[in-house]
């Protein structure tokens, strides 16, 4: 069964309760799906077994030698990615995309397409189970794709492993990669925070959510930050018909226990807060008529 | 013009408290500043500003559209395609467009030597520009729901930018990948928001990385400092990266930030804080910023 764990809102608690949820009892393997600012491997310091690379995508690199300055490829691009500068065709690495037009076009066979393969993808042993986890390489793209190879990666461990539960830790936003962590995945959980951004960019992850057919829950962590505003978000998701699976209290003991490298659970395990993560989690997995 | 992002690898760390409480401070001091939320996945920054919509510009991206009257199903627009949004099946003579994976290059359009290929516009999110009583501007990028990327939407919202315009304040998305890129490629300056943790200083370390390639000078302020531990402290004495500003970790300021209330105009020491961070940045980039 996978569980995936987004936000919408970035800094809301994903990573952190994704980790706790991942050392409440029995093994799991966890994922971490958001390849652009991976940080799970600093609690866990897995011992990794496999390191993949991943090609993220092309870029396109003119021959000046072979160049006539014919500037048929200027016209073609449509990513305003190749210009003139001081007579001399330049294309700009941030703005291709890697879609190979010009090198088809250039009468002069001056474009070449290199390979961007400066991301990682590893595998292996935490202490409570299997951890799989992707690098984008800095300014690298197609984040996506690499979430999807992670997700595979992870389901072909818990397989041969049998272990029943994959925790799919994912990234902020609503775009590609957190697409590619949502689709096909057996529940989503939203981590949300009790401000006024939380709560818009909480409805966006629902929405997106929504569009791939899955009913969210929705975990609502420091919520005594601001009550009404928590008060605020259990209204519109009892309105909308979205269950909520519980709430997290403000402690400085999350950030305490991140900084000596352990989940919550691990770093005291017995703080209230861990039954609470514990009924959340148990919500998440009944997906149905919660509180 | 000079144009200031406001940027972090790891999410939540403050980006949207900083980059609003800096445009408020810039007006209040006469300065002519235009906040651009780039943030087009999750755009936050209007929430802290009365304002009323002036245009909305629509944001649109080309997808193929393929005539089966005249496709032969040779299969060089599949073969072009590089996003693997062409799907073919010659033998059944089915050929068909994903356009959720579409990148509007135009190459399919390109390979068909038969004609079956035309292009029509699909919405990929609007750039709002919103104003208020007193005149100052807000550009906001936001991507429609189940767009793929951000990209495109964000170039466009900082082409909105009014060129009289004296600061523009950027509100990026997090992350170091492309819609990153976009918005500190497009700014003169970059200041690093991050916190004192260690997933903080990990996502830290891979920002200034990514700009280090881009060559864009930047600085970094600490928020909620008291929290945590001094590795980021470090880490920034180490580089010899300017440590900008340290917000301290109290409860009433992420209370207020919570009701969508800013700092700054609550508390002028915060401001006094801000316009000194800023004379700053002038003074050590002050001549490359005339020459622009």
């Amino acid at each position: 069964m996978e569980i995936a764990i987004i936000s919408g809102k970035g800094g809301t608690g994903k990573s952190s309760i994704s980790a706790a949820f991942a050392t409440l009892s029995d093994k799991v393997v966890i994922a971490d799906c958001d390849v652009d600012a991976a940080n799970l491997y600093l609690l866990f310091n897995p011992v990794n077994d496999e390191e993949d690379v991943y090609i993220s995508g092309h870029k396109a690199v003119v021959d000046p030698g072979k160049c006539t300055n014919c500037r048929l490829c200027i016209n073609y691009c449509r990513f305003d990615a190749i210009s003139l500068i001081n007579d001399k065709v330049r294309i700009s690495d941030i703005s291709c995309d890697g879609c190979f037009l010009c090198s088809r076009i250039c009468p002069e066979n001056a474009i070449k397409m290199v390979q961007n393969d400066k991301s990682r993808m590893y595998s292996g042993s935490f202490r409570n189970g299997k951890m799989v986890y992707g690098r984008l390489a800095p300014g690298e793209e197609n984040s996506g794709k690499l979430v999807n190879l992670v997700r595979e990666k992870a389901r072909n461990i818990s397989k041969e492993n049998n272990i029943e539960f994959i925790i799919l830790d994912g990234p902020p936003g609503i775009g590609c990669p957190v697409i590619s962590t949502i689709t096909g995945t057996d529940r989503v959980a939203i981590v949300t925070e009790p401000t006024i951004s939380g709560l818009s960019d909480m409805q966006r992850a629902i929405n997106i959510t929504l569009k791939f057919n899955l009913l969210p829950s929705v975990i609502i962590n420091k919520y005594d930050l601001n009550p009404s505003m928590t008060n605020q978000i259990r209204d519109w998701c009892a309105g909308h018909g979205i269950p909520v699976a519980g709430l997290l209290p403000f402690d400085p003991i999350m950030v305490e226990s991140m900084v000596q490298g352990k989940s919550i659970t691990e770093f005291d395990p017995e703080n209230t807060i861990n039954k609470e993560l514990k009924k959340i989690w148990n919500n998440i997995l009944k997906k149905n008529n919660y509180e | 013009m000079i144009k200031i992002a406001f940027a972090s690898g790891k999410g939540g760390t403050g980006k949207t408290f900083a980059a609003t409480n800096f445009h408020y401070t810039l007006l209040k001091n006469n300065c002519r500043s235009v906040l651009v939320d780039c943030d087009a996945e999750a755009p936050d920054a209007l929430a802290f500003f009365e304002s009323t919509s002036l245009k909305i510009k629509e944001v649109m991206q080309m997808v193929p559209v393929i005539d089966t009257g005249s496709c032969t199903f040779c299969g060089k627009c599949h073969e072009y395609c590089n996003y693997n949004a062409i799907f073919i099946l010659p033998p059944v003579k089915v050929i068909h467009v994903i356009e959720d994976l579409c990148h509007g290059c135009g190459a399919c359009s390109e390979a068909c030597k038969f004609n079956a290929i035309s292009e029509k516009p699909v919405s990929l999110g609007q750039v709002t520009t919103y104003i208020n009583d007193y005149g100052h501007v807000l550009i906001e990028a936001r991507t429609n729901i189940g767009a793929l990327s951000p990209v495109p939407v964000i170039k466009a919202a900082i082409k909105e930018i009014d060129k009289n315009a004296e600061i523009a304040v950027l509100d990026s998305p997090p992350g170091t990948s492309c819609p990153f890129i976009q918005t500190v490629s497009a700014s003169d300056y970059v200041i690093l928001v991050t916190e004192p943790t260690p997933f903080g200083l990990s996502d830290l370390k891979q920002s200034v990385e990514t700009l280090r390639i881009i060559n864009t000078p930047f600085g970094v302020i600490i928020n909620r400092t008291g929290m945590g531990d001094n590795k980021v402290h470090e880490y920034l004495r180490d580089e010899g990266i300017p440590l900008l500003l340290e917000i301290p970790f109290k409860k009433n300021i992420a209370t207020l930030y919570s009701t969508g209330k800013l700092l700054a105009e609550a508390d002028n020491f915060f401001e006094k804080q801000i316009l000194a961070v800023f004379d700053t940045i002038i003074v050590r980039n002050g001549n490359s910023y005339h020459q622009r």
